[in-house]
């Protein structure tokens, strides 16, 4: 396969991506730090580059209804948002994944209001965490172009027909220019291929109605099956992921480790933060310290067994938290983790940070005092705080 | 003339937070804000004013406004500014709110302001495009104008028609005062101001909803000079968006 390298911005390259695939609609509404990738979208829509019949419409409510609509029309259908956006269609973002459509939402992450703040943390997802999407995370903007691709392919699987949101953070990656490889038109075409939807309105052999009442006679066996729905994208994840990479060299999982194997300690971050743990982690090898780093890609689905086997070895883990989850305890990737390992004979200390709210700069010294901090618990063999913040004024 | 004669003429209102405007060269925002504050002076409001601040441009009045100031979620500031209205109902409340806001995401919430007759007053800044995001199509923009999104002119077939609020709201009865006025020149800023402050007196006489829907330029994203762009107002956007009083059911009138 030919391909290319290029200086894009997150933004550029999703909506790179989202032209390669052509999908047949797309509904969005301007919120910042998404509104390029709609913006630049509209361009290759006037100059008559794609066939996507584009919608400008009032709202995000209005938006993920639009797609929705698309979607159970028989139509590939993609949106994107953040925040404020993803928070005002969160009505219908559960909706969009009950109805088992295959919607595509790219999401640049941003920080919930109130205070109102325009920069980088998780909390827009992590509110929509248990809405029944997907949810894959990008620690970069080639993952970002990467994930959308594969994300049309995962979301429309027989198995799955799930919506899927792929996130990007807001401004760190939204914004910033970046080497990307970008595959060819003919690949990307041939890759996702035509979607032929199981059932669709409007098609005159199968009459359907969607989204009907349903009262105590149904609605707890299609929430069951929505659950076992998510259950089996795990695996498709992973074959897409697969194929992908032998395709384009650039293979993916549930999640990455790095230098996790013989590491005593670990960090489990997501996202951008996971570049900069990485550089952290070079330089404390160098050191003969043995850190390492697992970096979760698909929080949705959570792939419980195969974080416990990936991270049973070590003797201190810390799980670091983009969002609040405002519970008393820790925050949803801790939780989650720290439940991943439970049944684990023996467990890694685990400890929480939530740091870098409302786009406070996680640096690579406070990456270092995390290390240190996991090293001081390995040698004192005491836990200590178990929910910690990072970078913040106390 | 002697210094005895001098007979101070302007001066900076007190409504206005010495705070400079973050606002682009040549846009109207801020004489829009400062007719405001010049309305609030004049009745003496400004002790028990509260605005609400709405998310576009002007998310940061709340930075320049010398009053008690809230921020709402997009669209949702006549609906916040109702709440704060019912509990402190001798307040003076109004909403400072854009087209991207009051004419888009939050139609809803104006149009049930208005249809309740909400004793607040809601000034709607119509510049025809979403200024902060960078000039995208918003449901104000006026057919061939081109956006961002729209970047070969907005078309009626695929983007619909521009969507006059003032008119619209007017069909209503719930409120007592709607008028769109212009900043294009000297002659139309000081009917404006006059526009406003018959606002304020609406609320003032608790005569229901009032609201003025300033027409207002925005250089940058219509990528014009500032001058440029109040001609291209007074010509084209005030040509279809037509300045006047569409509701005046204040006692002033009606005695």
């Amino acid at each position: 396969m030919v391909s290319k390298t290029v200086a894009y911005t997150g933004n550029e390259a999703i909506a790179h991506g989202m032209k390669q695939i052509n999908p047949d609609v797309i509904a969005a509404y301007p919120i910042t730090p998404q509104t390029e990738i709609v913006q630049i979208y509209s361009t290759f829509v006037a100059d008559g580059l794609v066939d996507t019949e584009f919608v400008t419409v009032e709202s995000e409510h209005s938006a993920m209804s639009a797609v929705i609509g698309a979607a159970a029309g028989g139509a590939r259908a993609m949106t994107a948002t953040s925040s404020q956006g993803l928070a005002y269609m969160h009505e219908v973002v559960y909706i969009a994944a009950s109805m088992r459509l295959p919607i595509v939402m790219a999401v640049a992450n941003r920080a919930l209001s109130g205070p109102i703040n325009i920069h980088c943390d998780h909390s827009d997802t992590m509110g929509a965490r248990d809405s029944g999407w997907i949810q894959l995370y990008s620690e970069n903007a080639q993952e970002a172009y990467d994930n959308l691709i594969q994300a049309v392919r995962i979301a429309e699987h027989p198995d799955v027909q799930l919506p899927v949101m792929v996130c990007l953070d807001g401004f760190i990656i939204s914004h910033a220019l970046e080497t990307v490889t970008l595959n060819d038109d003919a690949f990307v075409k041939e890759f996702v291929g035509i979607y032929k939807p199981k059932h669709h309105l409007l098609d005159p052999e199968n009459p359907v109605t969607m989204g009907p009442l349903d009262l105590f006679d149904f609605y707890f066996e299609h929430k069951r099956d929505q659950a076992e729905a998510m259950r089996k994208a795990k695996d498709v994840i992973i074959a897409v992921g697969q194929e992908y990479g032998a395709k384009t060299g650039r293979g993916y999982g549930l999640f990455e480790t790095y230098q996790l194997d013989d590491a005593e300690t670990a960090i489990v971050v997501m996202s951008s933060t996971a570049g900069t743990a990485k550089a952290v982690i070079d330089e404390l090898r160098a050191q003969g310290q043995k850190v390492g780093l697992l970096k979760l890609r698909s929080f949705r689905p959570f792939p419980y067994a195969e974080l416990a086997e990936a991270l049973k070895h070590l003797k201190a883990v810390a799980v670091l938290d983009r969002a609040d989850s405002f519970n008393a305890f820790g925050a949803p990737l801790f939780v989650q983790t720290r439940a991943a390992l439970y049944d684990l004979p023996q467990r890694p200390t685990m400890i929480n940070y939530i740091y870098g709210l409302g786009g406070r700069d996680c640096d690579m010294s406070q990456i270092a005092r995390v290390y240190a901090d996991l090293a001081e618990i390995v040698k004192s063999n005491q836990t200590g705080e178990i929910v910690r913040y990072l970078g913040v004024r106390e | 003339m002697s210094a005895g004669r001098e007979r101070l003429v302007a001066g900076y209102p007190e409504s206005l937070t010495e705070q400079a405007f973050h606002y682009c060269p040549g846009c109207t925002h801020g004489i829009a804000h400062r007719l405001v504050a010049e309305a609030l002076d004049a009745l003496g409001l400004r002790e028990r004013t509260i605005g609400v601040a709405s998310v576009g441009c002007s998310v940061f009045a709340y930075n320049y406004f010398n009053c008690d100031m809230q921020q709402a979620a997009h669209g949702r500031a006549p609906a916040v500014a109702t709440g704060i209205k019912r509990v402190l109902p001798d307040a003076v409340v109004f909403t400072y709110q854009g087209d991207g806001d009051l004419a888009s995401i939050g139609t809803a919430e104006i149009v049930h302001a208005a249809a309740r007759g909400e004793n607040i007053t809601v000034i709607f800044i119509n510049n025809t495009n979403y200024g902060m995001t960078g000039g995208q199509m918003a449901p104000t923009t006026l057919i061939g104008q081109k956006t961002t999104t729209t970047p070969l002119g907005r078309v009626a077939e695929n983007n619909g028609y521009p969507i006059r609020m003032a008119e619209m709201l007017a069909t209503l009865d719930g409120p007592a005062y709607i008028a769109r006025v212009s900043l294009h020149n000297a002659q139309a800023v000081v009917q404006a101001g006059r526009s406003i402050k018959k606002a304020f007196q609406a609320q003032l006489e608790r005569a229901g909803f009032s609201m003025v829907e300033v027409l207002s330029t925005c250089p940058t994203n219509w990528g014009m000079t500032p001058v440029k762009a109040l001609e291209h107002l007074e010509k084209v956007v005030a040509e279809y968006y037509r300045v006047g009083v569409l509701v005046d059911r204040t006692k002033e009138v009606a005695g």
